[in-house]
């Protein structure tokens, strides 16, 4: 059997509330679209697939689940699991996880902590960032997006986070989802680690960037720390977000929840456009998920142009100001 | 407060890379070497929070001979001792392995009145990213463990607390990034904490510290065997794909071509 983690979004998301998360939805997909695989040779097509939800669990979240093919719902909510505690939270999904196959998430923060202390606590081999599956076992990324590994875990259970964008969220004939609840205590231990507060800074969000259609990159070609206006007025007439190259919040010149890469968010709207970055692996790591990116560059040679699907070749300044000009004239 | 940082020497990749004749591993012998950012934050860290609480802070891998420099080069940075656990094969290890390899150390230092009350780690390995290490190494040692956490700090609160206990702190206070803001966590030590960059600015050697790092005490141990092994069977460079890229044209006059295409893309509302 496959359990899969799913993430619902909270109430500040883009997408209005309660809606399961898109690297959620890859994940739900991507154990739908293995199962014969990822419960281990067992009875294929009839093993039903579970996902679980920790707190509230929506009709849009049930809705959507149903349409992503998924049988069963754990629905865990209790005083203890209110507050996000990886220990409390990995001991809930451990006591409704199978014995054999698969227990998943997607590869975001959430994801990998509770699956490395799910793997901790059933002693089971864990694969971070997978990207495929088949009979020889899994493909996943390494080296920051540089290098993909093959690799085989062994044991009757085995823990995997999905890498995001591995697949698309993929709909399917909707099913009528079982949902079970259950209420569980968590041992004084395991409540050690409990968020006791959270501290919501406009610039500490990073679910505005990650769930975002499209992105407005910024790299060190922007010059300085007051030269972000023209990107920032393009993210706002596209209903967008800013997202930044590492040099730039080395430098200090945006928080560092804006950066985008592989120790930063990483990204995957319709459309990236990326001004005055070079596409260093790092970065690349975190925007490859974009479905086109368009590359704004002094530099035609940048491997950010090479990759890009679109370019125009000039100071990013005078080319977004333009770009700005006419999207507000096509709009009079 | 006396704190272990884990680092991790791993190649410095910023161009092309090819694979080595094992097939197993990149090519090395072109390439620098260094820490990930996560773990230089980790050493910096670490060095603020022992230096405000008379503590230690020790430094620690699990590698070749060849990762001297790394351990020198966080010794530079403000670190008192370290140590290397050392094998000839590094990528014999799985995750479990380093992770118990690790617990023995911080057990055979303890044993010797040397015991730490913070571990602290990378969020992942920047060459085999299993963001999990630091999660079974605290399960290793029994301790609570946080994961991408970006700050430490003394909380004021504990500090009160803290002063009426003998040995030093009891708690911390980590901030992390969570999905609706920073979360803050009171974290009881001993603890494990695998850190995320961003929360300080890791400090560049000064002269004094390099030559107090050369003479540093750097213990070695031998590294157990390891029991689950690297499930890596092999690495695949991932295609290479030649451009095709179309570039709408050179400076402001290529703004209308791209406007088209953001509407076509159907990104103009
Ligand atoms: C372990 C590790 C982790 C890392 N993680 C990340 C990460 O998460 N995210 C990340 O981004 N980086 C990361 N990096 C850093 C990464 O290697 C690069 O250094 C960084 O992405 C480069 O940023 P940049 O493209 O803004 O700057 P540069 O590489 O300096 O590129 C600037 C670009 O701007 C162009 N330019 C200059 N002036 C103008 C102008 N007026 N108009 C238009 N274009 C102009 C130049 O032609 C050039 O292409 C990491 C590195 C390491 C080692």
């Amino acid at each position: 059997m496959t359990l899969v983690f799913v993430e619902i979004e909270g109430p500040d998301a883009p997408s209005g509330s309660g809606g399961v998360q898109l690297t959620s939805a890859e994940a739900v997909t991507f154990a739908r679209t293995n199962t014969a695989i990822l419960d281990g040779g067992s009875a294929a097509d009839s093993s039903p697939l579970e996902v679980a939800v920790i707190g509230a669990l929506t009709d849009e979240a049930r809705d959507r689940l149903a349409h992503l093919g998924v049988d069963r719902i754990h629905h865990i909510d209790s005083p203890d699991v209110h507050a996000y505690s990886a220990a409390a939270w990995a001991q809930a999904l451990v006591d409704v996880a199978p014995t054999h196959g698969t227990v998943m998430a997607s590869g975001t923060p959430r994801g990998m902590e509770l699956m490395a202390h799910v793997a901790a606590r059933l002693g089971a081999r864990m694969a971070a960032n997978v990207v495929a599956v088949d009979e020889d076992g899994f493909l996943r990324q390494v080296l920051g997006g540089a290098a993909f590994e093959r690799l085989k875990l062994t044991g009757a259970l085995q823990v995997l986070t999905v890498a995001g964008h591995a697949c698309d969220p993929e709909d399917t004939a909707p099913t009528e989802p079982e949902i079970l609840t259950h209420s569980p205590e968590a041992s004084a231990d395991d409540l050690r680690t409990r968020v006791v507060r959270t501290e919501v800074e406009e610039a500490d969000d990073t679910s505005g960037l990650t769930q975002a259609k499209v992105v407005v990159g910024a790299g060190r070609g922007v010059g300085s720390a007051d030269g972000f206006a023209e990107v920032l007025e393009l993210a706002d007439h596209l209903g967008g977000a800013l997202g930044v190259s590492r040099v730039v919040t080395s430098l200090g010149w945006r928080p560092h929840a804006e950066q985008v890469g592989q120790t930063g968010s990483r990204i995957s709207p319709d459309v990236y456009i990326a001004c005055g970055i070079s596409g260093a692996i790092q970065h690349w790591a975190g925007v490859q998920g974009a479905k086109s990116i368009i590359a704004i560059n002094t530099d035609e040679e940048a491997t950010m142009v090479q990759r890009a699907d679109y370019a125009i070749i000039g100071d990013l300044h005078e080319v977004v100001a333009a770009i700005n000009e006419e999207i507000t004239r096509r709009r009079r | 407060m006396d704190i272990l940082v884990c680092i991790k020497r791993v190649p410095d990749i910023s161009g092309q890379i090819t694979l080595d004749a094992s097939g197993r591993d990149i090519d090395h012998g072109a390439l620098g070497h260094t820490i990930s950012a996560h773990e230089e934050c980790a050493v910096e860290l670490a060095v603020q929070l022992a230096g405000a609480t008379d503590g230690e802070v020790t430094i620690l891998t699990l590698g070749t001979d060849d990762a001297v420099e790394q351990l020198r080069a966080s010794l530079a940075v403000g670190a008192d001792d370290a140590v290397l656990i050392e094998t000839e094969d590094p990528g014999a290890y799985g995750p479990e392995d380093i992770a118990f390899a690790i617990a023995e150390a911080v057990r055979t230092r303890a044993n010797d009145s040397r015991s730490c009350d913070l571990v602290l780690v990378g969020n992942d390995a920047a060459d085999t990213g299993d963001f999990q290490v630091g999660v079974r190494l605290a399960y290793e040692l029994d301790r609570p463990v946080l994961t991408g956490i970006t700050l430490l700090r003394l909380a004021e609160e504990a500090a009160e607390v803290d002063a009426a206990s003998e040995g030093g702190p009891t708690s911390v206070e980590a901030y992390g990034i969570g999905p609706a803001g920073t979360e803050v966590f009171r974290l009881p030590l001993p603890a494990v904490v695998a850190v995320q960059e961003g929360g300080v600015e890791p400090r560049y050697p000064s002269i004094p510290g390099r030559m107090k790092a050369k003479k540093a005490p750097l213990d070695e141990v031998d590294a157990p065997e390891p029991v689950h092994g690297n499930p890596r069977n092999a690495l695949e460079l991932p295609p290479e794909q030649s451009s095709t890229v179309t570039v709408l044209g050179e400076g402001p006059e290529a703004a209308g071509a791209l406007v088209d295409v953001l509407d076509e893309l159907g990104v103009l509302r």
